[in-house]
């Protein structure tokens, strides 16, 4: 009996190690930016171009960047996530060609970014002819959190209680005015959380943008869309592997992993927050 | 407004096109917007095989796939071997799953039978927020944290090197690894430890003979798709392991991945020449090896929830 309780003892021992090196190794990684980082956060790195080879000044138009780039990534996956997701969960019916849909979805989001990045420079630098900019970029980012999108809209569709739709369809609404009136007031929430919470992914992605638009050095705003941009992790990763002086450029490499991870954080917490709001103004 | 209710205008307004071809219209939409996946998938196959193909006119498909040097820009003589290449990702991955296996099923064992409710409550999120940290951040720690413990541990000259990719990559594949574990050993019918914890077996013996293995195929779909991260990831193991192009040696030694090559050449290279044609070739060759990993996963979690019902 006493060989048992021991065994349990260190049996449960181990698995208490295991989650603390997981908790450990986020504190570390939490730890180590923030501590190194805050310090060169000030208005300046916020707002201010990048000087002298970017061995000075701040990091804004990487921000504008990203925020950009982000833009035209929702605007390409929300709308198709959100109909694909419709047809997953109102129209399809069991059968090969939605197991072949669901499949293509769980691969997709499988396919290695880098992939994505080669899909994007084929297709709408070459293809279409829209050559490195914030929109190939954008464009091959919004492909890239498509499968997210998808899923997450789906979650939200199958949160809407079959009645919604059987009681409009009973009082002689169509299909499409059932989902319209009845399933997507209050689904949107939902989808808009996920979006945003795949958006918050696209948005550290590097390796997608690596050849799509991300630009080295531009001490100025992108005037258009088709223009080449920085952006935060692309500029993270210059600062941290191919600048000239790395070593003197290191907290400003600290500062803008800090502001990377502040931003997706940030993200995730709006995602939160408008899922509460919205779905307390749906309940009133 | 009750006026309207109590005498209603009725106005037969004639639709530009009747209901039932509207209710079609809309339904087709939303069917192209479900193919949509299936066409972008196999969009990305098709395009990386027809842009490949132009390669394989000057290189010999067996010298691609089974040649010991990749040298690309050699004046004598060019050499597309992908072997180092897939040494490498082998390596490095290997790495990162003998790491982030057991622990990752321990952390998962841990939050779905020993975790009070409330540590789980504290313990998900942080897993959630583990999986959100970006590839490029962890490997800039890799640079600036992980490879100076290294070279001091190990008296290496730096520690960019394998190792370090597979520190990394564990640290990337641990949260797919704990949140689908969970799932899997959280699904187990409580009847089954009811019946192991009647049979007098602890609860450590219940969750490693009886729950550990009921949910094994699960567990395992989840170790394969932590795999496929871990082969697909690139800006770790671009910034942290060295990257030299050839053949690996040791654990210590500097590797360089399929990611990571098309990251380093596809921004010097000039577009439609055959070295360009070669990196999409290693696209390929890295979407396949993802693909069966996943699909083998998916087959695997498939299986698993039709045995659970």
């Amino acid at each position: 009996m006493k060989k048992k309780k021991m065994e349990q003892f260190i049996g449960f021992m181990f698995l208490r190690v295991c989650i603390g090196l997981v908790i450990l190794a986020l504190v570390v990684i939490l730890y180590d930016i923030f501590s190194k980082g805050s310090g060169v956060i000030n208005w300046e790195f916020l707002s201010a171009m990048p000087r002298k080879g970017m061995t000075e000044g701040g990091i804004f138009p990487a921000i504008v960047g990203t925020f950009l780039v982000t833009i035209i990534t929702a605007l390409l996956s929300i709308p198709l996530g959100m109909g694909c997701a419709i047809y997953l969960n109102e129209y399809a019916r069991k059968g090969k060609v939605t197991r072949l849909i669901r499949m293509s979805i769980r691969n997709l989001s499988g396919v290695p970014s880098i992939v994505y990045g080669l899909f994007g420079v084929v297709v709408f630098v070459q293809l279409l002819q829209l050559n490195t900019s914030i929109l190939s970029a954008g464009l091959t980012l919004g492909l890239m959190t498509l499968p997210w999108t998808i899923t997450a809209s789906e979650e939200a569709l199958k949160n809407v209680p079959q009645s919604y739709r059987d009681g409009s369809l009973a009082l002689g609404a169509t299909k499409w005015q059932s989902i319209r009136t009845n399933v997507l007031p209050y689904s949107i929430p939902g989808m808009l959380t996920g979006a945003i919470l795949g958006l918050s992914r696209a948005a550290g992605e590097t390796a997608p943008i690596l050849f799509t638009g991300a630009a080295f050095y531009l001490p100025f705003l992108p005037k258009s869309f088709s223009d080449q941009f920085m952006a935060l992790p692309y500029h993270l990763y210059i600062m941290s592997t191919q600048h000239h002086a790395i070593e003197k450029v290191r907290p400003i490499a600290y500062g803008t992993a800090l502001v990377l991870i502040v931003l997706i954080f940030c993200m995730n917490f709006v995602a939160i927050i408008v899922r509460y709001k919205l779905r307390k103004v749906k309940m009133e | 407004m009750s006026i309207q209710i109590l005498s209603p205008r009725i106005t037969v307004v004639k639709p530009w096109i009747s209901l039932a071809v509207k209710e079609k219209l809309i339904h087709g939409f939303f069917f192209l917007n479900g193919i949509l996946s299936v066409i972008v998938l196999l969009g990305i196959f098709a395009l990386l095989v027809f842009t490949s193909i132009p390669a394989f006119q000057e290189i010999n498909v067996g010298s691609f796939l089974f040649g010991l040097e990749w040298n690309p820009t050699s004046y004598v003589k060019e050499q597309y071997g992908i072997i180092p290449m897939l040494v490498s990702t082998f390596m490095v991955t290997l790495g990162a799953l003998v790491i982030a296996v057991p622990l990752g099923i321990g952390t998962a064992a841990y939050l779905s039978d020993v975790a009070s409710p409330r540590v789980r409550e504290i313990a998900k999120p942080i897993v959630e927020i583990l999986a959100g940290i970006p590839s490029v951040v962890i490997g800039f720690l890799g640079i600036v944290l992980v490879g100076p413990i290294l070279a001091k541990v190990f008296g290496t000259h730096n520690g960019l090197n394998a190792l370090n990719g597979s520190v990394l990559l564990a640290v990337m594949a641990l949260p797919t690894i704990v949140s689908i574990s969970e799932d899997a050993i959280s699904n187990v019918p409580k009847s089954y430890d009811q019946a192991s914890l009647a049979l007098g077996a602890s609860k450590w013996q219940t969750v490693i003979k009886v729950k550990i293995p009921a949910a094994l195929s699960g567990i395992i779909a989840a170790c394969m798709l932590g795999m496929g991260r871990a082969v697909g990831e690139t800006m770790t193991v671009l910034m942290a392991t060295g990257c030299a192009p050839a053949m690996p040696e040791s654990f210590l030694g500097p590797v360089r991945t399929l990611t990571s090559s098309i990251a380093i050449e596809l921004g010097e290279v000039a577009y439609n020449t055959t070295h360009y044609y070669a990196l999409f070739a290693l696209g390929l060759v890295l979407f396949i090896m993802t693909f069966l990993v996943n699909m083998t996963s998916d087959i695997i979690l498939h299986k698993y929830e039709k045995v659970n019902r």
